[in-house]
């Protein structure tokens, strides 16, 4: 019978509910509707309460995801997955979620005026939290898709959060283009279960396994499942979005989609290529290097004429999405790539949040007559930084150093295991040319630090406003500084905690 | 520990400066200086602990770093190594003392040259391969910052050249590391980057060639081999002089260590295939950049080209393959960083009283800095290889041991050390000899206190080390045997 038919027949079985499983994400949701409600009852709650109860919320799903840290199983029948990966990636995002939260706490205004970001900021921001650590534990394709929903139309409206025209544009964009690729995942979807006449991932490594499978559909939608992903996690031909969307939303969000949306996206990447997948590793290794390939080269090659450190750093993230994709083209044979992708993801969320708070920082610094439409992000703003501000100057250069991947910094570490993993699956050639991309980029990063260090800062700097007082800034800077030296002093315990995500369970 | 308190003493001193307030200048120089002379009392404290005729490692120490990556903290050092941190700790100090009069930003800068001390010579002791790659890029940041902010013009042109460049060798080793990490697990099933592991183990010669390739791209261009010296006459004559200073007299020497301490011995097959080439290389490289020096103006480029050709002695001595070469590299590093050292200096100690290094802008000095005049003859003819200073012991010895390797080669680099001569001699002809023509000239001051505080132990142990080189020659001597026996070891 045509597996079509096949499953037609079958009655829908009615998952038993595992509350345990899921107790993070329900702490999300729950935080998030409260907030919400919050918001459209009081609406004139202030923004330490709205940060304080969204950090309460993180906080309780922190505590839930350390209660459940040894739990290994499938849950759901095979819906949601709680193995390594799972793990990692809700520690990883909850990490995140506290960063963003203090970033976007202390906002883009400057000392005494109006802050123009609607509270809803909060609220949204634990939703797409809520979607991403559904998407890292989904192991059936149409909670994929669900979770992947969740968190794209929090953040198209996070990304236009403010009144500002380039942040609706952003937003407008990103909108688009997000709504494009979740089409193509979506056909992708319906194609895979066309082809194996299930949406669950352990169905589908099964299927994939049977030579008399229809193989020519399958890849067809393995291919536009890729290209879903591809979108999310900017890689190269997908990836024209992202210069845009990171220079003209808010800094705060656009610290939190380079970081935690990768992290999201690459966790389900490597769940459903190198788990699902596994078994057609031959068809799709060479597509998924040869895109590495390009993202690399041309995420760094364009980084190097930017003029302007947020588009830059977009850049420097379609570039690392690059080195990421090695790991995931690594991990379908290799166990420990998939354990170097996860550790990388971490260690490259603290390094580009780092950069982005300092960008925020420097726009507090605005002459005080400047409207809030222009962004201080452009390189010409940080000449001289060293001088009027060292300490931020200082951790720029952590930032930079750490992205170039300069020993002893955690990036160094980062690089250095997907390029152990990727020698060991075999892929010497892409390790070379990952090589050759991390010199192009010293180019880019370096300029920053030539242009805070090494250039005198421009006339207008006396007109500076003072950077008055940035607790809750400060505090993320300090985190992310921190763990970005103490993760590259000593980098045991996460690799160790990072191996335990080897083993994938559908 | 004693070697770990060496290595991390200088690491401290830089944190201490920091914690200086910014408008203590004093203090801050006070503190560099503390830091850097006890970093040398503990070199000192380190040599007389120093066993001779042991041909192995020495009060070295083992710690967990990494174990998952089979990473360690493993430090120590042996008859190569210990001159060289030897060289790194009186060199610093010196530096220091030379930065005494600096205007800009003293803490920041100070600071940066005592990291810059802790990275080189962690190169210079680090007996775990992964160790030695987080210290050989560390170096780049400090020396990055030295050049870039404190420079002179083109600073941020030569700054970033010299990072990139050296970067990309770095990162080609990384690979080489990567794969001969690998290939050790695979064969023994022991995930470790022991030196002496890996040194150990067995490798196929057709593995060893392109493992020491990937070496070879970052201890050629680190050196600089000729071709890859481009970016060094930029950082070199960019840099304040007193980081020029540490860049030719130490850092300069990671990259002939780096052949001698790990392409060697991890590699002998395929440095023994890689031979002629850098031999040619090196004789190419010696008599490339004499020609180059030879026609310079400004007397700081030529004593950088002329320090890229003394390295080409260097090199050669070292993959002549026999003891003498080997020592005798060994001896020339040293004498090498003092030599070049001093003829920074004093370049640094003339641009400070005159604001330019044009060697037209000079002439007759002798007659109105005399005791000057006679520092930098010694020092010249030091660098000129006179017997009985030290250049002559170093560059006799590899000469003797390219000699007994391939005659063509050592007769080709003979040349090479006229023309140092010629170079060196004319210029300094040009400057100190002569009628004294220009005003300005006749009114600089001679040396002070402070800058024959400088000279004087350079002066010194040119003279000494030239006479009496025995106690630096006995020391290296077993550990350069057992790197010849390394690499004469037949292939299995």
């Amino acid at each position: 019978m045509h597996p079509l038919a096949q499953a037609n027949t079958q009655p829908l079985p009615l998952p038993q509910v595992d509350w345990r499983a899921i107790a993070p994400e329900l702490a999300l949701l729950v935080a998030g509707v409260v907030l919400l409600l919050v918001v459209a009852f009081w609406p004139r709650t202030g923004r330490t309460v709205l940060a304080g109860l969204t950090l309460a919320g993180l906080a309780v799903a922190a505590a839930l995801t350390a209660w459940n840290w040894d739990l290994e199983r499938v849950a759901f029948e095979g819906a949601v997955s709680l193995d390594g990966i799972t793990r990692y990636a809700r520690a990883a995002l909850l990490a995140v979620g506290v960063l963003t939260t203090l970033m976007v706490a202390q906002g883009d205004a400057r000392e005494g005026e109006p802050d123009d970001s609607p509270p809803e900021v909060y609220p949204l921001l634990l939703l797409a939290l809520l979607g991403m650590v559904l998407l890292a534990a989904a192991s059936d394709l149409l909670v994929v898709f669900i979770a992947l929903e969740i968190l794209s139309l929090s953040l198209y409206i996070l990304a236009g959060e403010t009144r500002r025209v380039a942040a609706q544009e952003a937003a407008m964009k990103y909108f688009l283009l997000g709504a494009f690729s979740s089409a193509f995942l979506l056909y992708g979807i319906a194609l895979c279960y066309g082809a194996t006449g299930t949406t669950n991932l352990l169905g589908i490594a099964r299927a994939s396994g049977d030579p008399t499978g229809d193989g020519t559909l399958l890849l067809a939608g393995v291919g536009l499942l890729a290209v879903g992903f591809l979108f999310k996690v900017s890689a190269v031909p997908f990836h024209m979005w992202t210069p845009d969307v990171y220079q003209g939303t808010p800094t705060p969000v656009a610290a939190f989609m380079a970081a935690a949306t990768k992290v999201a996206g690459f966790a389900v990447f490597l769940r459903v290529f190198s788990g699902a997948l596994g078994g057609l590793v031959v068809s799709w290794r060479p597509a998924v290097a040869a895109v590495a390939v390009v993202t690399m080269l041309l995420g760094a090659a364009l980084a190097v004429v930017q003029t302007d450190l947020k588009r830059m750093l977009a850049y420097s993230s379609i570039s690392h999405a690059g080195y990421l994709l090695i790991g995931v083209a690594a991990a379908a044979t290799v166990p420990a790539a998939v354990s170097a992708s996860m550790f990388y993801l971490l260690v490259y969320a603290f390094m580009v949040m780092g950069a982005f708070m300092v960008v925020q920082y420097v726009s507090r610094l605005g002459p005080p007559d400047d409207d809030a439409v222009r962004e201080r992000s452009s390189l010409d703003d940080y000449r001289g930084l060293a001088r009027r501000h060292p300490w931020a100057a200082g951790l720029l250069a952590v930032f930079m150093l750490a992205l170039t991947g300069i020993p002893p910094l955690s990036g160094f570490w980062a690089k250095y295991y997907v390029f152990l993993s990727a020698i060991e699956a075999g892929l010497t050639w892409l390790v070379v040319v990952a090589v050759i991309s991390s010199v192009i980029s010293a180019f880019f990063y370096l300029r920053v630090l030539v242009v805070a260090y090494l250039q005198e800062p421009v006339g207008e700097a006396e007109a500076e406003a003072a950077p008055g007082r940035a607790p809750a800034l400060g505090l993320a800077l300090g985190l992310a500084g921190a763990l970005t030296v103490l993760i590259g002093l000593a980098p045991e315990a996460l690799i160790s905690a990072a191996r335990s995500a080897e083993r994938i369970l559908g | 520990m004693l070697l770990t308190a060496t290595l991390f003493a200088p690491l401290v001193g830089a944190l201490l400066v920091a914690l200086v307030p910014a408008a203590r200048q004093e203090t801050a120089r006070l503190v560099a200086l503390a830091a850097s002379l006890a970093t040398l009392a503990l070199a000192v404290v380190l040599a007389a602990r120093f066993r001779t005729g042991d041909p192995g490692f020495q009060l070295g120490m083992t710690a967990e770093w990494v174990p998952a990556f089979g990473v360690s903290y493993r430090v120590g050092v042996d008859g190569v190594s210990l001159p060289l941190v030897l060289l790194t700790a009186v060199l610093t100090p010196l530096a220091i003392a030379g930065s005494w009069r600096m205007a800009d930003r003293p803490r920041t800068y100070l600071g940066l040259l005592l990291v810059l001390e802790t990275a080189m010579m962690g190169v210079f002791v680090s007996l775990d391969l992964f160790l030695f790659y987080v210290f050989w890029e560390a170096v780049l940041v400090p020396a990055y910052f030295l050049i870039g902010s404190f420079g002179g013009e083109r600073r941020v042109y030569a700054a970033v050249k010299f990072f990139v460049y050296t970067l990309l060798g770095g990162l080609i080793m990384l690979v080489g590391i990567i794969a001969l990490f690998w290939l050790h697990q695979e064969a023994t099933g022991t995930p470790t980057f022991d030196y002496q592991a890996l040194v150990d183990f067995e490798k196929a010669p057709s593995t060893q060639r392109w493992l020491f390739a990937a070496f070879f791209a970052a201890f050629a261009i680190k050196t600089p081999v000729w071709p890859f010296h481009t970016w060094l006459p930029d950082a070199y004559t960019e840099a304040p002089t007193t980081t020029t200073v540490l860049l030719a007299g130490v850092m300069s020497k990671l990259g002939v260590y780096g052949f001698l301490r790990f392409a060697l011995p991890l590699f002998p097959d395929g440095a023994r295939w890689a031979q002629p080439v850098l031999l040619i290389l090196a004789v190419v490289g010696i008599l490339y950049c004499a020609l180059v020096a030879t026609m310079q103006r400004d007397f700081k480029t030529l004593v950088a080209y002329s320090s890229v050709s003394h390295l080409g002695f260097i090199v050669l001595g070292i993959f002549a393959f026999n003891l003498q070469g080997l020592q005798g590299g060994v001896f020339y590093m040293v004498a090498h960083g003092l030599v070049i050292g001093g003829l920074f200096f004093v370049t640094g100690m003339l641009e400070e009283r005159r604001g330019t290094r044009r060697i037209d802008e000079f002439g007759g000095l002798q007659q109105a800095v005399p005791r000057m005049a006679a520092v930098m003859l010694v020092i010249t003819l030091g660098s000129v290889a006179l017997p009985g200073l030290v250049g002559f012991v170093g560059e006799f010895l590899t000469l003797l041991g390219a000699f007994l390797e391939n005659r063509v080669y050592a007769v080709l680099a003979t040349v090479g050390v006229i023309l140092g001569a010629v170079y060196l001699l004319w210029a300094y002809q040009r400057m100190w000899h002569g009628p004294l023509e220009r005003e300005e000239n006749r009114a600089i001051p001679d040396l002070n206190g402070r800058e024959w505080a400088i000279l004087a132990p350079l002066v010194a142990a040119i003279i000494v080390l030239g006479l009496f080189p025995r106690p630096v020659l006995e020391r290296v001597e077993p550990s350069a045997q057992r790197v010849v026996e390394q690499t004469q070891a037949p292939s299995p």
